[in-house]
């Protein structure tokens, strides 16, 4: 990424020599995003991260398949479990764009039934986008089923596939997908730059309107640097990958069997094969996930929690009362996200202070007085 | 030997920021916590908001200072439950035609109540905040709450809801120090703060104007209604009970000329029919002021009549007298010399010279 902050300044979009390094700089990150996804460089449209890319795919592909004259412009078909840049998305086109918006049900694990997505089609229906891999709880969704059956219907199927590359092999024609959002951050990438593939002949609307940037699906100023360490980053855990995934499945199981033999009340999230090789996540029952999550911090642990804590009287995870999860057990929820640096000695360690976290944080619950 | 660990409640402004600087000298292991609390979103933009709490600006003051010291930094939401055990029982005592403090359920449910509890979860001994005000541990092993050094800033006032358990927890780092000394101290540790303004209103309020907040948040506590003499003649019209408290002078607007021939003064809210009552000086003042419930420091009443002092303010002169607790849990205080502004709604709160012996709400001047 290096030289393109200072030596290679150049607007990728500027017919001048500068302009031309830099374009070809993005030609070859353009390349190199869709031969790991199994896409063409044409289908590769850089974004400002992954949020903006669920938002161009959601927006952009419902506009344009909406049904003009109509009192509802159209059927969208989505998940309760999906992350905000989708689900805040689809709400907005149904708030402000007037489209008809159906929940799959996902079952205990969090897995969408694709049998459930036959079930909801109708004959309005213009888009169905189900993520590949839930944030939260690591469950992976049947993605190639549910592609398979919105092809056969001519229905653009999107799906919001952030939390994967580093550690699955994404093909879009295996995956049925006629687009995915990608962050480049979570595949050792910069921060702030997100991918989105959109398959060529896909009904689109650009919601960015301006100049030709990206063939004008995403006008606006690329960031070059961030591209190039993108593709960089996608080189790297393409080699990567296969190794790793089998290393922390492994690290990821020692952590389950560890903390559902330690800690009282604790309860896996999520499926307990079928998820993402480098998360685990939990819920135990009467914990306050923000208090948890800071008092591992302050041990030294980066983790996270599904609980949104916005007011200071907790809210359970969406995501996990979608799954059926309790709410006195949803608020305490924790995701643990191993990476390719972690090592054996971290998840013992994480196991010797979390019982004892847990303990404290459930002796000290939040006053009701 | 692991370091104790303290969490510092902290808001940007330079005690809090002075406070966790101390600690981390004194070489505890430091946590700074930030709450957002709720704040009136009405007419707050970026010229008006002076006294809205937890603006972006002052989380990132906070984050910045905590960022200097090297100690971690959380802000964490509080919204809801400041709004419903903070703001809302404000509104409902201005219903009740009394003049509240919210101060008091912050410090009790809030900072020593959600906050505390944080900070113990994250297994912190201790929960430090930058009030003025001081910590002290008796003989028998009691806690004792002792006014702050800086006479003019004391805030013992507002923190007499505190018993055994929470000061058990608490620190005051400066407490020990003048709000000058803390500002020379701000400068001398390199802090961004040392020269902010202080806020003085209600940190919940735009702009200090709770008069505005009512009626946009409760327009049904502040209804019209006559302002009446002590013979019961009407007088005037008032805007509200809300608006008035009780020594108030200015701002009545009367209609009868006779009423004007000596300066009158806000007497009494009658909420029973929402009147203001108006009286002249020598009407005003209060021999005694009772209070409903009574909260002792020490976790126990005295066994009979307490020599004291007590401040019905938080700015008001400490006033001598007998403190009589009641078997009710309630407490009566005689004043040796009458007090002019016994306002019900506000503090009682008794000191045995810089100790705090507890307080309470004021129910009525009799």
């Amino acid at each position: 990424m290096r030289p393109y902050w200072r030596e290679v300044f150049g607007n990728a979009a500027s017919l001048h020599h500068f302009g031309r390094e830099a374009a070809a700089a993005l030609d070859e990150a353009h390349a190199v995003l869709g031969c790991a996804i199994g896409a063409r460089a044409g289908e590769v449209i850089f974004t400002g991260c992954g949020s903006e890319a669920d938002n161009l795919a959601l927006r952009g592909v419902a506009l344009a398949m909406r049904r003009t004259g109509k009192r509802e412009p159209g059927h969208i078909i989505t998940t309760p479990i999906e992350h905000q840049a989708v689900a805040a998305t689809a709400q907005q086109l149904k708030d402000l764009f007037g489209f008809d918006l159906t929940f799959l049900p996902v079952d205990g694990y969090g897995r969408v039934d694709p049998d459930d997505v036959r079930r909801a089609i109708r004959p309005d229906t213009v888009l169905v986008s189900v993520m590949l891999a839930n944030n939260e709880v690591g469950t992976l969704q049947p993605v190639r089923e549910i592609g398979a059956l919105c092809r056969e219907r001519g229905i653009p199927f999107h799906s919001d596939a952030v939390q994967a590359p580093a550690y699955l092999l994404l093909d879009v024609n295996a995956l049925n997908v006629d687009s995915l959002a990608l962050s480049s951050h979570k595949f050792y990438g910069p921060k702030g730059v997100g991918v989105l593939y959109l398959r060529e002949g896909t009904p689109y609307i650009p919601p960015i309107t301006g100049g030709g940037h990206e063939r004008g699906r995403r006008p606006g100023t690329v960031n070059v640097a961030g591209a190039v360490g993108s593709a960089a980053a996608m080189k790297y855990v393409s080699h990567q990958r296969e190794a790793q995934s089998a290393r922390l499945a492994a690290l990821r199981d020692r952590l389950i069997a560890g903390v559902l033999d330690r800690v009282p009340d604790a309860r896996l999230t999520g499926h307990p094969t079928d998820r993402l090789p480098h998360l685990a996540s939990f819920v135990f029952k009467d914990v306050d996930g923000e208090s948890l999550l800071m008092a591992l911090d302050v041990e030294g642990f980066a983790v996270s929690t599904g609980s949104a804590c916005t007011s200071g009287n907790p809210e359970p995870s969406p995501v996990l009362l979608a799954m059926g999860i309790p709410p006195a057990w949803a608020l305490g929820s924790l995701r643990v996200s191993l990476g390719y640096d972690t090592r054996p000695e971290d998840i013992d360690a994480l196991l010797d202070v979390l019982p004892r976290c847990v303990e404290r944080v459930r002796r000290y619950g939040l006053s009701d007085g | 030997m692991a370091k104790t660990r303290v969490v510092v409640a902290m808001s940007g402004g330079v005690d809090s920021s002075v406070a966790a600087a101390l600690l981390v000298r004194q070489g505890y292991e430091v946590i700074g916590i930030m709450l957002r609390l709720w704040a009136d979103q009405a007419g707050a933009d970026a010229a008006t908001n002076v006294n809205r709490c937890c603006t972006p600006e002052a989380v990132a003051d906070a984050r910045a200072i905590a960022h200097l010291l090297d100690i971690p930094f959380y802000d964490i939401h509080a919204e809801g439950i400041f709004k419903q055990r903070v703001v809302d029982p404000w509104v409902t005592a201005y219903a009740e035609a009394t003049t509240p403090n919210p101060c008091f359920n912050c410090n009790r449910s809030i900072r020593f109540g959600f906050l505390l509890q944080k900070a113990l979860a994250l297994g912190a001994e201790y929960l430090a905040t930058g009030h003025y005000a001081r910590v002290a541990r008796k003989a028998d092993g009691r806690f004792c709450l002792l006014r702050g050094k800086d006479e003019k800033k004391d805030q013992s006032y507002v923190l007499h809801v505190l018993g055994q358990r929470e000061l058990a927890h608490a620190m005051f780092p400066v407490g020990d120090y003048t709000k000058d000394e803390v500002r020379a101290m701000a400068r001398d540790f390199g802090l961004p703060t040392a020269e902010r303004a202080e806020s003085q209103d209600l940190c919940f309020l735009t702009q200090g104007d709770y008069r505005g907040f009512l009626v946009r948040h409760a327009p049904e506590v502040a209804r019209p209604g006559p302002i009446m003499n002590t013979r019961g003649e009407v007088i005037g019209q008032h805007e509200g009970l809300p608006f008035y408290t009780i020594g108030q002078r200015k701002g009545l607007r009367l209609t009868t000329r006779s009423a004007q021939a000596e300066p009158l003064y806000v007497i009494r809210l009658d909420r029973a029919n929402n009147a203001l009552i108006v009286g002249s000086a020598g009407e005003l003042g209060a021999r005694r002021a009772r209070v409903r419930a009574m909260h002792y420091v020490s976790g126990e009443p005295p066994a009979g009549p307490l020599r004291c002092s007590a401040k019905i303010r938080y700015k008001a002169r400490e006033a001598a007298g007998w403190l009589y607790p009641d078997p009710d849990g309630g407490a009566t205080f005689a004043f040796d010399e009458p007090q002019r502004d016994v306002t019900p709604g506000q503090g009682l709160v008794c000191y045995a010279g810089d100790e705090v012996i507890g307080g309470g709400i004021i129910v009525s001047d009799s």
